[in-house]
C-alpha cells in the first residue's frame, strides 16, 4: 500500500513565452510572428478590426455573417473548389466573427504552408460574394436559430444577455444576430461591410510555428503586399446595462429535465487596471473546479454536474455571469446558495490558502496553455485585440502572483454588485415558479409563453 | 514524425510507456484503466462513469477533492473520462510536480477504499444524475448515445446499453458495489500508465517503481462475453424518436471493422469522404447542393472489440421532411455504394486526418492519452509512430472493398430524431425571444 508521504516538488524550470517579432508589409498590413520549431506545424490567423460592435442597427449578425461568406469563393475560383484545394493540402480555412474583431485562420503542416498561404491569401482579399451563397449561408444560420432556441444553454445565454444589457445595446443581441436581423441582411450588405472594414490597415497577420521569418515576410509580401482598401471603424455604444437593481426573469421550456441558470450582471472592459484582481478574484468565486460555487453546488448539495462563473473579456464590457443548470425542485436553493457564496467574498479578505490556490493555479499553468501552435497564435491575437504591450505575456505571472487577498476582496465589493444581480432561468416554470418567487430576491413578473418567449420583471411597483 | 517511446512493466502488471519530449517544461501523466460500461453486470448500468467521480472523492492520503486541489494548486490541469471499453485520468503538470501527480494516482489506486463513505456515494450519485439530466436529457437529441447503441448491438451485447446508466440503476448503485468494482478492475494489471514530457527518463522509472511497485497486482477480472457479430446487421433496424427538437436529425449507423484492424483504417478514410469537412460528399451535395441538410458529420466510434461502428449524422434544414432527409442521404449512400470513390476523394481525406494527428501531438496531454490507448487495446504503444503510415496507405481499393461490404442497404440502422408534433403548438409566436426588454 502507498503510505509514502506527499512529495515536494523539485525546483522548477524556466519557462518563456514564445519570442516574437513585430513587422509590417508594404502596404501596412501588420504582421507578428512567433518561430516554433516542435513539429512541422504552422498556426496563421487575420485578425480584422471588425467585429460584432460593428454591426449596424437592424443587422445585428452582418459582421458574423460577413467572414462566413469569406469562405465562399474568390476571384480566381468557387466556395467548393476552395474548400477541396485546401483540403487537399490537408487544411481548412475558418473565419468567424468575434465582438471585437473577424479572425480568419488556418493550421497546416509547413511542407504545404506556402500553397496553403496563396488560397488564405485569396480568401482574404478577393471573397466574391456571390447571391446564391448569400442566401444559403442566411438560411443556415437561421437553421442554426432555430437549434439555439430550442437548447436550453443556448437560450439561457441569449436571454441572459438580452436581460442585463439595455435594449439597443450591441450586447444585448446575440453577436451571430437574432432572426429578425439575420433575415434582413443582404448580399449589399455584406459587401458593404467588407469594403468599409476589410483592408490592410485593419489587419494584423499572426503567424506560430515552423517557419522562418524572413522567407515568411517575403511570402506574405507576396500574397498580400498588393491588397488595397482603407477602413473606417465604427464604433457605438454596446454595454449600457438594463436596470440597476436586481431581477430575475423565467423562460419556460415545458418538461424540462434541470433549470439552466444564469446569475451575473454587465461586467467590465478588459483593458480595466483591476484585470488580475478580478481574475483571481473569479477563479476563487467559481473560475476552478475547487471554486467555492463549485464546491458548494455540486459537492456539498449535489445539486449540480457543475457550477462556475466568469468574465467575458471584450473591448466593452462583457457580462460577469455565474452558469449552472439544476435539478429543477433545487432551483431557489441553488440560487439562495450561490447568493452566499457572493455575500461572503465581498465581505471578508480570503484566507492565504485559498488565495494561493488561485495564483498557484495561474501562474503554473502558463507554460501548458501554450502547447500548440493555434495556442500561441491566439495568445498574439488577444494581444493584438485588446492593445496588450508586448512584454504581456512576459509579466503575467508575476501580475498574478502580485495578487493580494486585499486585492480580491476589493475586486469582489467593486466589481460583483450584489445589489444588481440579475437572474434568468430557463426551465419547468410549473416546478420553479414558486419556490423563485418566495426566495424574496426580486420581483418575478407574470407568466411566459413556453419555450422562446421569456416573462421579464423589472424593479417596478407592478409586483 | 516518431515520438520516442520506452516501455517497461512492472510485477505487479502494471504497464509504464514514456515519452520524453523536453521542448517546455510540462510533463502529461494518463493512466487507462481496461475497464468501461462494456464490463457492467445488467442492473447496473452507468457504474464504470460513476466509478470515475468516486475516484475523485478521496484516498487514504488525500482528501475528498484533493486531488483536484492540490494538482491544480501545481497549476496543472486534469479531469477523468469513461468510455465502453476504458476509463481515463490524466494530469499536465509543471515538470516539476510530476512526483505529486504520480503520488497522487497511485495512492488512489492502492488506497482508494478506506476514504469511501454511504455520504461521498450518495453526492456523486446526485452529481451524476444531474450529469444525465444536463448532457443526456435536457439536450436535444442528447439521448442519441444511448438509442444508438441500443439500436445497433443486441440486447445481450456488452455495447448495447447506456455509458452514463438509467437514473433506476444509479439509485440502486451501493457502496459493496464499489467495493467489488474497485477491487476487480482498478488494479495495476488491468491499468496503463503512460507519462510524456519533460522528464527524465531514470528519474521517472524510479517514481513510477517507488508509488505504484507495492501496489497488489488484482485477482482477475471475468470475462466479457463474446462480443463478435457477423459483418453487417443483415437487416435495417430503425427507431423514430419525437422529441423537443426544431429540426429532424437522421443518425445512420454501419456495423463496421474494429479499431486497429487494417479495415478500420479503410473505415475511417471513407467516414471522412463522406463526411469530414465542407469538400466531403455528404456535405458537398445536402448543404451546398441541394440545401435540404444543415449540417453533416461522419466518424466511427473506434471500438476495440467485437465491431465498431460508422456513423453518418445530419441535420435537416427547416423546410426537408424527415422523410426527405432520410431518402437524401441513403441516396447519398447508395451512389457512394455503387460508384465507389475516387482517388483525389482518398488523398484528400487522408491528408485531412493527417494533418489532424500531427497537430494533435503538439500537445503533451494528446501523447499520453494515445500511447495509452494503444498500450491498453493492443499492449503496443509503439502503433501511436504508425499510425500516419496507416493512413497513408489506405488505397481506393480498399475503402471501395469496405465500401462494398459494409454499406449495403443490409446494414444500414437509423435513428431519426423528429419534433414533437404537437410541440408547444400554444407557444404562440416563435423567435419572439423575450418579446420586451424590462420596463
Amino acid at each position: 500500500m502507498t503510505t509514502l508521504p506527499r512529495p515536494a516538488a523539485s525546483a522548477p524550470r524556466d519557462y518563456r513565452f514564445p519570442r516574437f517579432e513585430r513587422r509590417k508589409l508594404s502596404n501596412g498590413v501588420g504582421f507578428i510572428i512567433a518561430p516554433v520549431k516542435k513539429l512541422p506545424v504552422v498556426t496563421v490567423l487575420a485578425i480584422i478590426d471588425a467585429g460584432g460592435t460593428s454591426d449596424p442597427d437592424g443587422k445585428e449578425g452582418l459582421a458574423s455573417l460577413t467572414a462566413d461568406a469569406l469562405r465562399e469563393g474568390t476571384a480566381r475560383r468557387d466556395g467548393l473548389e476552395l474548400a477541396l484545394e485546401l483540403e487537399s493540402l490537408g487544411t481548412s480555412v475558418e473565419a468567424g466573427a468575434d465582438w471585437d474583431s473577424t479572425i480568419v485562420g488556418m493550421t497546416v503542416l509547413s511542407e504545404h504552408f506556402g500553397e496553403a498561404f496563396a488560397l488564405f491569401g485569396e480568401v482574404l482579399t478577393s471573397p466574391m460574394f456571390l447571391t446564391k451563397d448569400i442566401d444559403r449561408l442566411r438560411s443556415e444560420r437561421l437553421a442554426e436559430r432555430m437549434q439555439i432556441l430550442s437548447e436550453p444553454r443556448g437560450l439561457a445565454d441569449e436571454s441572459f444577455a438580452k436581460f442585463i444589457y439595455a435594449g439597443g445595446s450591441r450586447y444585448s443581441e446575440p453577436l451571430a444576430g437574432g432572426t429578425e436581423s439575420v433575415s434582413s441582411i443582404s448580399r449589399e450588405d455584406i459587401s458593404e461591410f467588407y469594403q468599409r472594414h476589410y483592408g490592410p490597415g485593419a489587419t494584423t497577420i499572426v503567424l506560430a510555428g515552423d517557419v522562418d521569418t524572413d522567407e515568411a515576410e517575403e511570402l506574405l509580401e507576396s500574397t498580400l503586399g498588393f491588397w488595397k482598401g482603407q477602413h473606417h471603424p465604427a464604433r457605438k455604444t454596446v454595454d449600457e446595462r438594463s436596470r440597476t437593481n436586481r431581477a430575475i426573469a423565467l423562460v419556460a421550456k415545458a418538461d424540462a429535465a434541470q433549470a439552466e441558470l444564469r446569475i451575473g450582471h454587465v461586467g467590465v472592459e478588459r483593458k480595466h487596471p483591476d484585470y488580475f484582481g478580478i481574475v483571481v478574484m473569479n477563479a476563487v468565486l467559481g473560475g476552478l473546479f475547487s471554486s467555492r460555487i463549485n464546491l458548494n453546488l455540486r459537492e456539498a448539495h449535489g445539486y449540480t454536474y457543475g457550477a462556475s462563473s466568469h468574465f467575458d473579456w471584450r473591448r466593452n464590457a462583457g457580462p460577469f455571469v455565474i452558469s449552472t443548470a439544476v435539478q429543477s425542485e433545487v432551483t431557489a436553493d441553488a440560487i439562495r446558495e450561490t447568493l452566499t457564496e457572493i455575500d461572503r467574498m465581498r465581505s471578508e479578505e480570503i484566507p492565504v490558502d485559498e488565495l494561493t490556490l488561485a495564483t498557484d493555479y495561474l501562474d503554473g499553468v502558463f507554460p501548458i496553455r501554450y502547447e500548440t501552435t493555434a495556442a500561441i497564435a491566439s495568445a498574439l491575437a488577444n494581444m493584438v485585440i485588446f492593445e496588450l504591450p508586448d512584454d504581456y505575456y512576459d509579466t503575467y505571472r508575476e501580475k498574478v502572483r502580485a495578487v493580494s487577498s486585499a486585492d480580491v476582496l476589493a475586486a469582489a465589493c467593486k466589481h460583483v454588485d450584489a445589489e444588481a444581480l440579475q437572474v434568468v432561468v430557463v426551465g419547468d416554470v410549473a416546478i420553479i415558479r414558486e419556490a423563485i418567487e418566495s426566495l424574496g430576491f426580486g420581483p418575478v413578473a407574470p407568466t411566459l409563453a413556453p419555450v422562446v418567449a421569456a416573462l421579464v420583471t423589472s424593479g417596478s411597483a407592478e409586483e | 514524425m516518431r515520438i520516442p517511446i520506452e516501455k517497461f512493466r512492472l510485477d505487479n502488471g502494471l504497464l509504464v510507456t514514456l515519452s520524453e519530449d523536453r521542448t517546455a517544461p510540462i510533463v502529461a501523466v494518463n493512466l487507462w484503466y481496461h475497464v468501461g460500461s462494456a464490463n457492467e453486470k445488467p442492473g447496473r448500468t452507468g457504474f464504470a462513469h460513476l466509478f470515475e467521480h468516486m475516484l475523485f472523492q478521496g484516498s487514504e492520503n488525500v482528501g475528498a477533492n484533493e486531488h483536484f486541489e492540490l494538482i491544480q494548486r501545481a497549476g496543472g490541469t486534469l479531469n477523468g473520462s469513461t468510455w465502453l471499453e476504458r476509463t481515463n485520468y490524466f494530469e499536465t503538470v509543471p515538470s516539476n510536480q510530476l512526483a505529486l501527480a504520480l503520488w497522487l494516482e497511485a495512492d488512489r489506486m492502492g488506497a482508494l477504499l478506506p476514504a469511501m463513505t454511504q455520504k461521498k456515494l450518495d453526492t456523486q450519485r446526485d452529481v451524476v444524475m444531474n450529469e444525465r439530466r444536463w448532457s443526456v436529457d435536457n439536450q436535444p437529441y442528447g439521448t442519441w448515445w444511448e438509442k444508438l447503441p441500443t439500436l445497433a448491438f443486441p440486447e445481450s451485447h456488452p455495447f448495447h446499453h447506456s455509458l452514463i446508466g438509467s437514473m433506476e440503476d444509479l439509485s440502486e448503485a451501493s457502496l459493496t458495489d464499489i467495493e467489488q468494482f474497485f477491487a476487480t478492475y482498478y488494479t495495476p494489471d488491468n491499468a496503463v500508465l503512460s507519462i510524456a514530457g519533460d522528464f527524465e527518463p531514470v528519474d521517472a522509472r524510479e517514481l513510477v517503481i517507488r508509488y505504484f511497485g507495492s501496489i497488489p497486482r488484482g485477482k482477475g477480472k471475468p470475462a466479457l462475453p463474446p462480443m463478435d457479430l457477423p459483418p453487417t446487421f443483415g437487416n435495417s433496424p430503425r427507431l423514430v424518436v419525437e422529441d423537443d427538437v426544431s429540426l429532424p436529425r437522421m443518425y445512420l449507423a454501419f456495423r463496421s471493422a474494429a479499431f486497429g484492424s487494417d479495415e478500420y483504417y479503410a473505415a475511417s478514410v471513407c467516414g471522412a469522404v463522406l463526411g469530414m469537412r465542407r469538400g466531403s460528399r455528404l456535405y458537398r451535395s445536402l448543404v451546398r447542393e441541394r440545401q435540404v441538410a444543415a449540417d453533416v458529420s461522419a466518424f466511427t466510434f473506434d471500438l476495440s472489440k467485437g465491431s465498431d461502428l460508422l456513423i453518418v449524422d445530419v441535420t435537416a434544414r427547416p423546410e426537408t421532411t424527415p422523410d426527405q432527409l432520410e431518402a437524401e442521404v441513403g441516396r447519398e449512400i447508395d451512389a457512394l455504394f455503387s460508384d465507389g470513390v475516387t482517388s483525389r476523394e482518398i488523398q484528400r481525406a487522408i491528408a485531412l486526418i493527417q494533418t489532424d494527428m500531427i497537430t494533435a501531438m503538439q500537445s503533451a496531454s494528446e501523447r499520453a492519452d494515445r500511447l495509452s490507448m494503444f498500450a491498453t487495446y493492443f499492449e503496443q504503444p509503439e502503433l501511436v509512430n504508425e499510425q500516419a503510415a496507416k493512413y497513408g496507405s489506405v488505397t481506393v481499393d480498399r475503402v471501395n472493398e469496405f465500401i462494398r461490404s459494409r454499406l449495403g442497404r443490409e446494414n444500414r440502422a437509423v435513428l431519426l430524431y423528429i419534433p414533437k408534433a404537437n410541440a408547444d403548438a400554444d407557444a404562440g409566436t416563435n423567435g419572439n425571444l423575450i418579446g420586451a426588454a424590462a420596463p
